[in-house]
């Protein structure tokens, strides 16, 4: 048994981890101590101590272990054999692994950042300070947001690395070693983030606005540094979802074959590319201005507080697409499906995302009209801003199409994505008066934009994710979620959100501002405040439906053939779970993703084992 | 049932459904009453988005439910619908349509922006407004004074001009409806023409640290002879 919990990269991680980590600041501390700057100061001795850590850990997880013996040229390892679940806790480089350990990981993210929205949200049912202290409210509330944004990054990517390289009918990632990196590098961001609660919390929310989080407690640094983390995996992420969508496609998956949630995928993965580094370079000037005084943005020392906000916007604007894209990519996998049609206008939807994508890079100043954008640049933002508004119409009306006339069949997935696009509807719609500039000088920083937001992820990604999981959940582990379950957890979740969002609105309207612990109570806004609070813990208990319905089917869940929902694309013409390498003989594609209805439509031709050809050499995987 | 008939249905059940939801919108009141002259564009505009998202809400919410009501897959039907790929001229009305109703939004939010921020005729109250962790400090330089309210006369645009002690936050009377952040190092201008007389409260909008949520001000707006009156007793 120690043998084999020795074998665990996640146990040798841990333990250089941690090693690693007190060497460092014991020897930041010796430093500190010689030049006499007296030994312990928490921000850099930690920030030495946990950046060493992390690189200890990598090394001890076997991170640069393959990458080393490619290097001088020594034979790759033999893989002892162990255990199949031992791969969970390793270094393990194959897609749906990493997949998994992506999405468990996500879904424990969001289940502790939900928490903490639990606790404020009780705090701000009425008027007052009932039970928290500002402090507690201000770091549960700013946890909340950079936890969830977090926890979502990690579940597009364990959509994608799942489903991504099967949909392509590829045998894994194109570089499936930089794949376990960019997830191994996501556990000690976790673990940075849950360290920032006892650390003292920061207050500033999840954008970090200097010069706020220049004076933060340690819980600040943790999260900048978490978060950077949170970015190294993406920008890694996206170059793998990236190459393997250019360069992995079977024979005849030309780009117009692809389903829709691989261009979501390559809109999401441009955008990662792309902008990532700019919160990135952000948070690190924050770090750097916090470690060393070094003043980018404090204007007595020629900085520019500003400044901060445009670097940050530049990615966390492009973010939002990053987090719904694929979510909206799902919902285009589910309705065609459970509608027996073909994606209605299935060239104009795929290419929404890109221009969605294209669109999004361009309105970074719509976050900064009260903060004092120039003037000349407002009504240009609010344009660019509002235009957006067209390829997201593209999908949502696209959606509609598909449904019109159809064979509609309201098993769970379906009806998640039912609710999906309800709610992103509202999402986008209330969106425009957050554009146009003279209304926005109004709502902004009130509930409505916190409304209005929750829409847009809950539409684009957390209701989106919850069809995913129950219409993948066969293809992923050999059995079916509980369809009642599922359908009671369908409604209660869909009652609860608009319970707690709708009146959001109505309360932005009349006055309350966001990140607030109390508000007036000459406002009247008391009884609204509990209607909120209800539908949250209405939310709460779904999930914890959905939680019990996840693990007692995947214990003894019903048995579920391969292709349980009869979909087309490659992923399901595969037994479930899917074999380690995927397809015996590549698959070849012949034909439309969406092909329902269509007399003698094929999308793929999936040869059984031993059938003709070999491994192709193209299927060849990297090194890297 | 044909296309046609599926249609009509839905096209009459749209105005039904838009007819409500607009209606429950324009009702929805804004209980913070319009104090300012800037109020009245914006609850404007706020109105007129009510009332074109109202009819796209309406169309999108009830095609959704019709579609789900009408096109249940029925025991003894077909097993796959019609294999109906698209529609170019469809496509393209539901990208021009709501192209045009943005770009309508875009130069209905440009005039308005005009309209609230442009400098009036004649000379503007000037007041400096100092935001710091958790309080504001006004000050009146063309009297002089540096009260500890803020007082203003009614009818009579102010200048706000903001800056920021040590962290950014903001200048928000929900009355006034338009917000200003105030950033350490610059300063920015809020123009406001306060048309009520009456009591308000100045919060910060913009999170600010521990005491943010309980950061706020006082504000009279007051008959210009009452304005005259305490800025003599001020200068005492």
């Amino acid at each position: 048994m120690r043998a084999t919990l020795w074998r665990l990269g996640i146990v040798r991680g841990l333990t250089w981890g941690l090693g690693g980590t007190g060497g460092a600041m014991a020897a930041t501390m010796l430093v500190r101590a010689a030049l006499g700057l007296g030994a312990w100061n928490s921000g850099p001795v930690t920030a030495v101590g946990s950046l060493v850590g992390i690189l200890f850990y990598l090394w001890g997880l076997g991170a640069f272990k393959g990458w080393g013996r490619w290097a001088l040229g020594r034979p790759e390892e033999e893989h002892p054999c162990q255990p199949p679940w031992t791969r969970y806790f390793s270094y393990a480089t194959n897609h749906k692994t990493i997949g998994v350990q992506y999405m468990v990981t996500s879904l424990l993210v969001l289940l502790v950042a939900g928490i903490y929205q639990l606790i404020a949200r009780l705090e701000t049912s009425q008027p007052g300070i009932q039970f928290l202290s500002l402090d507690t409210y201000n770091s549960l509330m700013s946890l909340h947001g950079i936890m969830m944004l977090g926890g979502v990054l990690l579940g597009i990517s364990g959509m994608i690395n799942y489903l991504v390289p099967l949909m392509l009918g590829a045998r894994d990632m194109a570089f499936p070693r930089l794949n376990a990196l960019s997830f191994w590098v996501t556990p000690p961001a976790v673990v940075l983030f849950l360290l920032s609660l006892p650390a003292g919390g920061f207050d500033t929310g999840w954008t970090a606005y200097p010069p706020l989080s220049i004076r933060g407690p340690l819980g600040m640094q943790f999260m900048l540094l978490a978060f950077y983390l949170m970015g190294w995996s993406s920008i890694l992420g996206s170059i793998n979802f990236l190459t393997t969508i250019i360069k992995m496609r079977a024979p005849g998956m030309g780009l117009f074959r692809m389903p829709i949630f691989v261009w979501a995928t390559l809109a999401t993965a441009i955008l990662q590319l792309i902008f990532t580094q700019f919160v990135a370079t952000a948070f690190l000037m924050v770090l750097l201005e916090r470690l060393l005084g070094l003043g980018f943005f404090n204007p007595e020392r020629g900085g520019n507080a500003l400044l901060f906000q445009h670097l940050f916007w530049f990615y966390s604007h492009p973010a939002v697409y990053i987090f719904v894209l694929p979510g909206l990519g799902v919902i285009s996998e589910v309705v065609p499906v459970f509608s027996r049609k073909p994606l209605f206008g299935y060239r104009a939807v795929a290419l929404s995302s890109l221009g969605i994508a294209v669109g999004g890079t361009m309105v970074w100043g719509h976050h900064m009209f009260a903060a004092g954008i120039e003037e000349w640049l407002r009504v240009p933002f609010m344009v660019t801003t509002l235009l957006v508004a067209v390829p997201t119409g593209v999908k949502v009306f696209s959606w509609l199409a598909t449904m019109w006339m159809s064979r509609i069949h309201l098993d769970t997935p379906m009806l998640f994505a039912l609710t999906s696009i309800a709610v992103f509807l509202i999402g986008g719609i209330t969106g425009v008066p957050n554009g146009i500039i003279p209304v926005d000088l109004y709502i902004h920083d009130t509930y409505w934009v916190v409304a209005h937001f929750h829409h847009t992820l809950f539409g684009g990604f957390v209701f989106p994710a919850m069809a995913a999981i129950y219409f993948w959940f066969p293809k992923f582990t050999g059995r079916r979620l509980n369809e009642g379950w599922g359908k009671l957890h369908w409604a209660l979740m869909t009652a609860g959100f608009f319970i707690t969002y709708e009146p959001m609105f109505w309360l932005g309207l009349n006055g309350m501002r966001r990140r607030v612990a109390d508000y007036d109570p000459a406002l009247g806004l008391g009884t609204m405040n509990i209607v909120v609070t209800i539908g949250g813990y209405l939310i709460a208990l779904a999930m914890l439906l959905f939680f019990i319905n996840l693990m007692g089917s995947a214990w003894r869940g019903a048995l579920a053939p391969g292709n349980p929902w009869r979909s087309r694309t490659l992923e399901w013409q595969l037994p479930s779970p899917p074999p380690e390498e995927n397809f015996p003989t590549t698959p070849r594609v012949v034909g439309p993703p969406y092909g329902y209805g269509i007399p003698g439509s094929v999308h793929a031709v999936v040869a059984p084992a031993g059938g003709a050809g070999e491994k192709e050499e193209r299927w060849r995987t990297a090194p890297i | 049932m044909n296309p046609r008939r599926h249609a009509l249905r839905v096209t009459a059940l749209t105005a039904l459904a838009s007819a409500l939801l607009v209606a429950l919108f324009l009702k929805t009141s804004l209980t913070p009453l319009p104090a300012s002259a800037q109020a009245e564009p914006i609850d404007r505009l706020l109105r007129l988005m009510f009332a074109i998202g109202g009819v796209i809400l309406a169309l999108c919410l009830v095609l959704l439910v019709y579609n789900v009501l009408a096109f249940r897959h029925r025991p003894g039907q077909p097993e796959e619908g019609p294999p109906q790929e698209g529609h170019t001229p469809l496509e393209v009305l539901w990208s021009l349509v709501p192209l045009a109703l943005v770009l309508f939004l875009a130069v209905e939010g440009a005039l308005a922006l005009r309209d609230i921020t442009q400098a009036p005729p004649g000379e503007e109250l000037e007041v400096r407004v100092t935001a710091f962790q958790w309080a504001w400090r006004f000050e009146y330089p063309q009297y002089g004074i540096t009260p500890g309210e803020l007082r203003l006369p009614v009818d009579r645009p102010v200048l706000f001009r903001l800056t920021s002690r040590d962290v950014v936050h903001s200048f928000w009377v929900p009355e006034f409806r338009v917000k200003q952040d105030a950033v350490p190092g610059m300063e920015k201008v809020l123009r406001v023409t306060p048309t009520k007389v009456g009591s308000y409260k100045a919060w910060c909008a913009e999170l600010c640290g521990l005491a943010h949520t309980l950061m706020q001000a006082p504000v009279r707006v007051v008959e210009p002879e009452g304005f005259e009156r305490w800025v003599k007793e001020q200068r005492r």
